[in-house]
């Protein structure tokens, strides 16, 4: 009898506090959403049964999401950032995690370390470093300016959507990098030369061995950066602070500080998690019918 | 342009171009940081110009150093106050359910384990926002120092299963079964035989933990209650794009110093542990192999 409770006794605390903190929880965000609003203090009076849930707050949201509406813009926009900060970053973060992966014999220790770096740099103080180099005064204005490339200082801060893009960049492709050592580190150096000896150029092993054997890792690093970044309000808060690049995490947030609107924020909450669970979905099923193709 | 021509034709086989690539990236990647905390010194009142070396930012200003500006000192002491409680409470909850999920054979186990996932997959505002909805209209719980912990927790937690049950998993169960076959309890095998065995992971998750705790923004900032249980990102955030002074970057300079000495201080501490064994790059590897 012991013995059979021993482990899941071990489970019991943990299981507990996920419930309790993160299923809970969640579901309070449906009790909201699907909830009222109080008349007077315009605070949202949750409904925990479901029975008694009617769809007015969420009716209003989907409206909004038709195509033209505000909420379909915010939506294509933060979709088009995230997706270009996703190509971006996969365009530094591979070379760096190959060369990581095969090259760097040497100075792969160093490397390393340099490369976990900003992971011991809190993000918002990385924000902070590009704040001060991209101020009107700042060294990237000056440095352009010095060599005429820019006649006056640009505004790079007042609501670009470029510098919004290249603060994403910046800020998540450390997190690409390692997963994509990972993956590429793992690969069998055997394979690459049977390639060569099978007269492959050393691109099309590439394009044939390497970059086939790595896709799950490129498919699971971005899954990693862009479920955070779907979420993102503050770099684009820090770096444009203007309605004019609002994504979804934007207007999220600003249901949120607002007060009585808290339950369309609720209702947000609920879109953007759906939506991002249909993109989980698919990584997992490209992933359980990847290993089952390799099984085969 | 010859080489040039090669290099177009065929940049992967001598690596020049990954070279340069790698090495730009870091450079890239560091060198704003480290202008930023150049900054922190600077004796005037901009972030960008530079005027002259001085301590100022730190402690000289009577007013608005981080030493003497109350804000900003509480900033840092909340971060590190959560940072401790984080690791107190998420390793040992962490731990448990690693063993106890590896272990359990039940019907229960898979649901704990698919539930364990979700906190790693979820956006961090969805997060936040459940939870604060949650304290106010169910839990009750004030917003404050409490609050932010029980949800530093909730996101640290799957970090900590991650790594230790990898580390299980390799160690295997033969060393358990052969202590129990030797006389020792369940709990005095766990205790005597896995406990020691698992302890790189146990520092892995320790040092994830700090390093997610000090790093949090947006699940913090929405469980906070006032300026008294701000933290250094909360203080960043919300004084970055107004006229503030080089404090500002003087406070997120200590907060990383305070960082890579802990690291470094963790470091030194490990490999004495593990030098029979010679695993001083386990715990980096373990931390790596987490973010697949």
């Amino acid at each position: 009898m012991t013995r059979r409770w021993f482990w899941p006794l071990f489970a019991m605390p943990g299981a507990v506090w996920l419930v309790l903190l993160f299923l809970v929880p969640f579901y309070a965000v449906l009790a909201v959403a699907f909830g009222g609003v109080d008349p007077i203090f315009q605070a949202p009076v949750p409904v925990w049964n479901p029975l008694h849930w009617h769809g007015d707050t969420m009716r209003s949201v989907l409206d909004q999401l038709r195509p033209g509406q505000v909420f379909w813009i915010v939506f294509l926009r933060t979709f088009a950032y995230v997706a270009l900060a996703l190509a971006g970053c996969l365009a530094i973060g591979y070379p760096v995690a190959y060369y990581l992966a095969r090259h760097a014999r040497r100075f792969k220790a160093l490397l390393l370390v340099l490369l976990i770096i900003p992971f011991w740099v809190s993000y918002l103080m990385r924000m902070l470093a590009w704040i001060g180099l991209l101020l009107p005064d700042g060294l990237v204005n000056r440095t352009l300016t010095g060599i005429g490339l820019l006649s006056h200082p640009y505004g790079w801060l007042d609501g670009q959507a470029s510098s919004v893009i290249f603060a994403l960049i910046y800020g998540y492709v450390p997190y690409l990098i390692l997963p994509l050592w990972a993956t590429l580190d793992r690969i069998e150096p055997h394979l690459l030369e049977a390639g060569r000896d099978l007269g492959a150029s050393p691109w099309s092993t590439f394009f044939h061995v390497t970059l086939p054997l790595s896709r799950q890792g490129i498919l699971a690093g971005s899954v990693l950066i862009a479920l955070p970044m779907f979420g993102d309000y503050y770099t684009n808060d820090v770096i444009s602070g203007s309605p004019r690049t609002s994504m979804i995490g934007n207007q999220i947030n600003l249901f949120f500080q607002g007060g009585p609107q808290r339950t369309v924020g609720a209702a947000l909450v609920i879109v953007l998690s759906v939506v991002l669970a249909i993109l989980m979905s698919y990584y997992l099923w490209s992933t359980a019918r990847a290993s089952r193709l390799e099984v085969v | 342009m010859r080489r040039f021509r090669g290099w177009l034709a065929n940049p992967w086989a001598k690596p020049r171009f990954l070279v340069v690539v790698t090495w730009g990236y870091i450079v890239w990647s560091v060198v704003p940081v480290v202008i930023a905390i150049l900054f922190s010194f600077n004796a005037g009142r901009s972030r960008s110009v530079w005027q002259g070396f001085s301590l100022r930012w730190y402690w000289s200003d009577p007013n608005q150093s981080v030493w003497n500006d109350p804000t900003l000192r509480g900033a840092l002491e909340q971060s590190l106050r959560l940072a401790a409680l984080d690791m107190v409470i998420a390793v040992p909850l962490g731990v448990t359910l690693a063993l106890g999920l590896t272990r359990w054979r039940g019907y229960g186990a898979r649901p704990v384990n698919l539930l364990m996932l979700f906190p790693l997959v979820t956006p961090e505002i969805v997060m936040a926002v459940s939870l604060l909805l949650v304290f106010v209209t169910l839990y009750g719980v004030a917003l404050g120092t409490t609050a932010q912990v029980l949800g530093q927790v909730t996101f640290s937690v799957s970090y900590v299963v991650l790594i230790v049950r990898g580390r299980l998993l390799s160690i295997g169960r033969q060393y358990e079964e052969a202590a129990t076959d030797l006389g020792a309890s369940p709990l005095s095998a766990l205790r005597l035989v896995l406990l020691p065995l698992l302890a790189p992971a146990i520092f892995a998750s320790l040092m994830v933990v700090f390093a997610l705790s000090i790093d949090d923004f947006v699940v913090t900032d929405y469980l906070s209650s006032d300026a008294s249980t701000q933290t250094v990102p909360i203080r960043i955030y919300s004084s970055v794009r107004g006229t503030t002074t080089p404090a500002l970057n003087a406070l997120a300079t200590v907060m990383v110093a305070t960082t890579l000495i802990a690291i470094a201080l963790a470091f030194v501490i490990y490999r004495r542990f593990n030098a029979a064994s010679g695993a001083d790059t386990s715990a980096l590897r373990d931390i790596a192999a987490l973010e697949v």
